[in-house]
């Protein structure tokens, strides 16, 4: 075990953790809601994310190209890539929650073949952003949008749009601004969703339908309203979650949701599933611990360190750090 | 989607009349129908036969989900308990065949198939003892990660080969006693082939039908293992903890200590599986051992139809033959079959085959809301 290199490099692994774990802390959301909602494990929501990584990604490359932009022109080309990222990952789990979902909620169908419904679903997408040349290719267009197929099946980096500049130092790390802004973002969507959710009447009817649909549905809460709001939610965030991830990792590729999704809901569950706040937490949690972790005996058990972890205070707290559900938190 | 009366009245009849025939009879339906699985890569017909692979191969795979199918049927499918890192315990058995027969011990294959077989057990055993307690769907990420970390595990530890694998794992013993020719069928008609045949039975490199052999003989005995266990006082606690926990344990049902030993027994058999696994491919490495293994187990369970052994049977079937045979759509492949799941999982909800009582409570509640409305439409009538 390397004690040393642990508190010598403290302070970077602590924020670059915070950061992880504030992405971790946004995609894991999409889960917690769903599951407080309907109660089953939305498997296919890293696809979710990952498309919006790919939005975020093309929508820099179409404005960017390969030229170097000023400063505001660069904000701008982020906010722009923010809002396509959040837009394409709703419209992604909106579909899901159509075609996936629907029947299968209505129907009362088992939880578990929800399940299965949504593991071939996360397929189907993942597979088809990754053959995305050859379906470009059946219609001609693999010419024209050369710059946007090309490279299906490996990792494609983003442009390099805004200086990462270093803000300020923390002990012997110099932060940077991308990490603030991911942190930061992090948390400001995590609160409007929180007030969001809390406060106003679309909210109050998803915390009505996670309580109870039935006697919501009797209140007058339309439940399949509520259920696409909250896939719509859940996307939006794994849109804004994924702008952030593209921000900090700066490479992205077809099957790149598989193991943050799988992070992302061991956060869920650490904070507690059913339960945002406990996302954030678990979120924050599993990104720092996991830092420390593979500081302390080496990058190659970093993800054994996130599932002990998991492991271990499930056994000691069995509903997570928080163990709220949805429905119950407070008006 | 249900099914149209008459093919429901066709498929009933045919159960039923099954069912009804003098025991002998059916006894022997059952060993012709054994007789068929185990000359099927003899026979070779064409079109069921995947063009361009190993046949044998493919069935020796086939044998491999049925095995694991039925292992975690007993978890998922009877106890109700939801196993997302069933490959773990598969990882576990074979690794500790391949460690036990190669350059750490040098032991013969039959002397490390029962020790691979009791490690899965009893890491199923310590896997479940804390992590029982969790309720329902924690259960399924604690497993999730069990899964995972025995992967990782065995990345990076350079005894267990890290990712690089382990060589050289022995082959099961065999006697060459005589040769079987298989069938050709290339002129229109089935013709003897005596320039392609198999050694009964010996386990060599190329031919891999005697290790289909091997796979379905585990199979049946898993089977008949199977059918004893569920008819058993086990069987009917496993099913009451799964419908009603609280309710089972005021019975006197120790749920806990049922749960136990569902997870024992599907880590022995996810075990067997496992050695069976790295002793026919002779090498293996994590990448054996993805999650996504685990998925793929459990997809063959529930589209199946979970808690019904032929139902599961069908579910192995269906998910490690049909991208075997589909090969001709190389990289669409998965995009296939996950089109095919959700297709599955929306129209057949139940699975392929649900277990009969499913059928039967799922006959009795539309009998009984028919009675309702009729009720209804009677008092609707009288006004």
């Amino acid at each position: 075990m390397n004690f040393d290199f642990l508190f010598n490099n403290f302070a970077e692994l602590t924020v670059t953790g915070l950061a992880f774990g504030a992405i971790y802390a946004l995609i894991a959301l999409g889960y917690t809601m769903v599951y407080g909602v309907l109660q089953l494990i939305n498997f296919a929501h890293s696809e979710v994310f990952m498309y919006g990584t790919f939005a975020a990604l093309w929508t820099t490359m179409l404005l960017v190209g390969d030229s170097s932009v000023s400063t505001m022109k660069g904000i701008g080309v982020l906010l722009l890539a923010l809002v396509a990222a959040m837009a394409m990952s709703a419209t992604i789990a909106l579909v899901l929650e159509r075609v996936a979902y629907r029947r299968l909620v209505k129907n009362n169908s088992p939880r578990l073949i929800a399940l299965i419904s949504a593991i071939g679903a996360s397929f189907v997408l993942a597979e088809l952003m990754g053959l995305r040349d050859r379906i470009a290719g059946w219609f001609g267009l693999e010419d024209d949008l050369q710059r946007y197929v090309a490279g299906a099946r490996i990792n494609r980096s983003m442009p390099n749009v805004l200086d990462n500049k270093q803000l300020f130092p923390i002990g012997d790390y110099q932060v940077t601004s991308i990490d603030v802004l991911v942190i930061v973002s992090a948390i400001v969507m995590m609160v409007v969703l929180d007030q969001f959710v809390r406060r106003s009447r679309l909210g109050r009817g998803i915390r009505a339908t996670a309580q109870d649909p039935e006697t919501a549905a009797l209140m007058g809460v339309n439940s399949t309203r509520a259920v696409q709001m909250t896939f719509l939610l859940g996307g939006l965030m794994a849109g804004a979650a994924a702008f952030l991830y593209m921000l900090k990792i700066e490479t992205t590729k077809f099957d790149v949701g598989f193991t943050l999704g799988v992070k992302a809901f061991t956060a869920a569950v650490l904070g507690g599933i059913g339960n945002l706040r406990g996302a954030l937490v678990g979120g924050l949690i599993l990104g720092v611990a996991e830092n420390w972790g593979s500081a302390l005996f080496g990058s190659e058990w970093r993800d054994v360190v996130a599932f002990v972890i998991l492991v271990v205070i499930l056994l000691f707290r069995p509903t997570g750090i928080l163990g709220e559900s949805l429905g119950k938190a407070r008006a | 989607m249900s099914k149209t009366p008459a093919v429901k009245k066709l498929t009933g009849s045919l159960g039923e009349r099954v069912a009804s025939l003098p025991k002998p009879v059916k006894i022997g339906l059952w060993v012709a129908f054994a007789v068929l699985a185990y000359a099927l890569p003899l026979l070779e017909p064409p079109f069921i036969s995947p063009p361009g692979t190993d046949f044998g191969g493919v069935l020796f795979t086939v044998t491999i989900y049925c095995l694991v199918a039925l292992g975690l049927n007993i978890v998922v499918g009877y106890a109700g308990l939801l196993d997302l890192g069933y490959v773990g315990f598969y990882a576990v058995g074979a690794y500790t065949a391949a460690i036990l027969t190669t350059f750490h011990a040098n032991w013969p294959l039959l002397l490390a198939l029962p020790m691979a077989v009791l490690a899965s057990t009893i890491s199923g055993v310590l896997l479940g003892w804390p992590t029982l307690r969790v309720r329902g769907d924690y259960l399924a990420i604690v497993t999730l990660g069990f899964g995972e970390i025995i992967r990782l595990v065995a990345v990076n530890t350079e005894w267990l080969g890290a990712s690089k694998g382990i060589n050289d794992i022995a082959r099961p013993p065999g006697k060459a006693l005589f040769e079987i020719p298989h069938l050709n069928w290339e002129s229109g008609v089935p013709l003897l082939d005596f320039n392609d045949t198999t050694k009964f039975i010996e386990f060599g490199v190329l031919d891999q039908i005697p290790y289909y052999w091997m796979g379905l003989t585990v199979v049946i005995l898993v089977l008949f293992a199977d059918r004893l266990i569920k008819d058993s006082r086990v069987g009917r606690a496993w099913e009451a903890t799964r419908e009603d926990e609280d309710a089972a344990e005021l019975m006197g049902v120790p749920t806990f200590r049922f749960k136990l030993l569902a997870f024992a027994t599907g880590a022995f058999i996810g075990g067997l599986a496992g050695a069976l696994y790295a002793s026919r491919q002779s090498f293996i490495n994590p990448l054996s051992f993805l999650l996504l293994f685990s998925i793929m187990f459990l997809a063959a369970v529930v589209i199946g139809g979970q808690g019904n052994r032929w139902g599961v049977l069908v579910g192995a079937v269906v998910v490690a033959y049909l991208p075997e045979r589909f090969r001709e759509f190389t990289d669409f492949r998965v995009l296939v079959f996950g089109a095919a799941l959700m297709a599955l999982a929306i129209f057949r909800p139940e699975g392929l085959l649900p277990p009969r009582r499913t059928v039967r409570a799922k006959q009795s509640e539309a009998e009984i809301e028919a009675l309702e409305e009729g009720a209804e439409g009677e008092e609707t009538s009288r006004v």
